[in-house]
């Protein structure tokens, strides 16, 4: 098994309660299936939108975001899995995907 | 989460409640963007991190802290709740005062008198509703259009004269429990409408499901509620739940409709009904009205095992009733039909031809249908599949339409078996 992370980009936010109802019953729908087949080393953490950017050798510090909004990194798992293809296979029913979003599969570097 | 789960709808009325108390009715559109946000971030942290212990007390801290926030910022160029803005501009008396909003008692009471609000009588009921459904039961404008097979445009503008008149009734939260009793019927109306418009409505099956269980979850707080405590609340209740058990059998796998002599009984759901006879007995104290005896009639087909053995006597005599307390040609209609199947279907057809104003019935697809019913048991089949194809002509979504015509052909096939 090899180890994976799944980086969640973008993706529309639900325009009401009820519907962050059933978003929330996708995500948990999705990611306790991967749980239950033993894909996930860590669910991860979300991340807030608002940050700054550090750059130019530290001279510029700027407030985020940095990115176009559809490109901002939302959160991320740590997942397991056979291969690369197998990874990305399993990111495939991320409820993101339905919401305009994206997941990113990087393999993570072994020593 | 479990699947099926109402918390967030639960909590967003709760939460667009409490903030519009603070903040003021004028302020309601305000209350229900900082609720919104509230809600995206616990989606964001919880689709991760699994749902909190008491997701309840998560979402109010952080609904409390961006009040606070906004408040702080807000304070100067903006007027909040007539009776707390003095409290609210002060850093001294701000914190406690939305920490005494937020308190569990203050929550429950901010709730009922928001939905008592939204049930305001110079509002249409249909406002009323629509306003119940976006309030108190965190759906979007579109949802809410959805629902009712109506454009967000439309609904957007609806909602919008709606916010409109609540914001000038400045005494929202002012109203003294006396003022709550008298509108309490009005508000019986809306949760009965809400669940009927789930029960009947032909959009698709999860809206509908939602629909009756927000007006089942609404009813229950309200015959909870000391205040404005009341043996119709029960007796709404026991009609939702009794109807409520019988609806997994009401469509077929294709999600047609299936007549009440065909259900398979054995899916209604036993824990439902049972808490319909719990709300019924509740309800026995006080005086009679409409939902008792709808949800009397409710009971007699939960009580019996198969449709034959339904005490068809014993419903006649109900809709006896309701004809008292609330007249009209579908009630009429439908006291035929049980006298039909109490005492043969010639009586059923001399009770039908006899409903007063029958004329009113002329665009309801089942008069035709109810004709068509007790025709083909006396022989008359010629007539019967006229009246179908009537009904048909009038059916008023298709699956109304696919339902009669099912009835249609399978008289068709009876009349060819005896011939």
């Amino acid at each position: 098994m090899s180890e994976f992370v799944y980086l969640y980009r973008g993706g529309s936010r639900p325009e009401s309660p009820n519907e962050g109802q059933q978003v929330m019953q996708k995500w948990v729908n999705w990611l306790g299936d991967l749980e239950r087949k033993g894909h996930i080393k860590d669910k991860g953490q979300p991340l807030d939108g608002q940050g700054k950017v550090v750059r130019d050798g530290g001279r510029a510090v700027t407030d985020g975001p940095y990115a176009e909004s559809k490109d901002i990194v939302g959160g991320y798992t740590l997942v397991e899995a056979k291969d690369l293809s197998q990874a990305a296979e399993l990111a495939n029913g991320c409820p993101i995907l339905e919401r305009g979003g994206l997941v990113e599969v990087r393999p993570v570097m072994e020593m | 989460m479990e699947p099926g789960d109402d918390l967030f709808r639960r909590e967003s009325g709760r939460i667009v409640a409490t903030l519009t108390r603070i903040f003021g009715t004028e302020n309601l559109a305000l209350a229900e963007d900082v609720a919104q946000d509230v809600f995206c971030r616990a989606l964001e942290v919880w689709k991760l991190r699994g749902v909190p212990a008491n997701p309840s007390a998560w979402l109010m801290t952080v609904a409390k802290r961006r009040a606070i926030d906004l408040l702080r910022r807000e304070r100067r160029v903006r007027k909040f709740a007539p009776d707390l803005d003095s409290l609210l501009v002060s850093e001294w008396t701000l914190t406690p005062t939305v920490n005494e909003a937020f308190s569990e008692e203050a929550i429950a009471d901010d709730e009922l008198r928001m939905m008592f609000s939204c049930c305001d009588p110079k509002l249409s009921e249909e406002s009323q509703i629509a306003l119940i459904l976006r309030l108190l039961c965190g759906f979007s404008t579109r949802e809410v259009a959805h629902a009712f097979l109506s454009t967000p445009v439309a609904m957007e503008k609806r909602i919008e004269r709606a916010r409109k008149v609540l914001a000038e009734s400045a005494a929202l939260f002012d109203l003294a429990d006396r003022d709550l009793c008298e509108r309490l019927p009005v508000v019986h109306r809306a949760l009965y409408l809400l669940f009927s418009e789930g029960y009947h409505a032909s959009s698709e099956a999860l809206v509908r499901r939602e629909l009756c269980r927000e007006a089942m979850r609404l009813a229950s707080s309200l015959s909870d509620n000391a205040a404005v405590a009341s043996s119709v609340s029960s007796a709404l209740c026991a009609l939702m739940w009794f109807d409520a058990a019988r609806l997994p059998s009401r469509t077929d796998a294709k999600g047609d409709l299936v007549a009440l002599a065909d259900q398979d009984r054995l899916r209604w759901d036993r824990a439902l009904i049972a808490k319909g006879r719990h709300f019924l007995e509740r309800s026995a104290t006080g005086g009679l009205s409409e939902y008792h005896v709808e949800a009397a009639i409710a009971a007699v087909h939960c009580n019996a095992a198969a449709f034959a053995e339904t005490d068809w006597p014993k419903i006649v005599r109900l809709y006896d009733a309701l004809l008292q307390l609330r007249p009209s040609p579908v009630v009429a209609l439908n006291r035929a039909i049980a006298l039909g199947y109490a005492f043969g279907p010639e009586r059923g057809l001399r009770e039908i031809h006899a409903i007063p104003h029958s004329d009113r019935l002329a665009h309801y697809p089942f008069y035709p249908a109810a004709l068509a019913d007790f025709e083909s048991r006396t022989g008359e089949g010629e007539s019967a599949r006229r009246h179908l194809r009537e009904a048909m002509a009038l059916a008023r979504n298709s699956k109304e339409r696919r339902f009669l015509e099912s009835r249609l052909s399978a008289l068709s096939i009876d009349q060819a078996y005896v011939e």
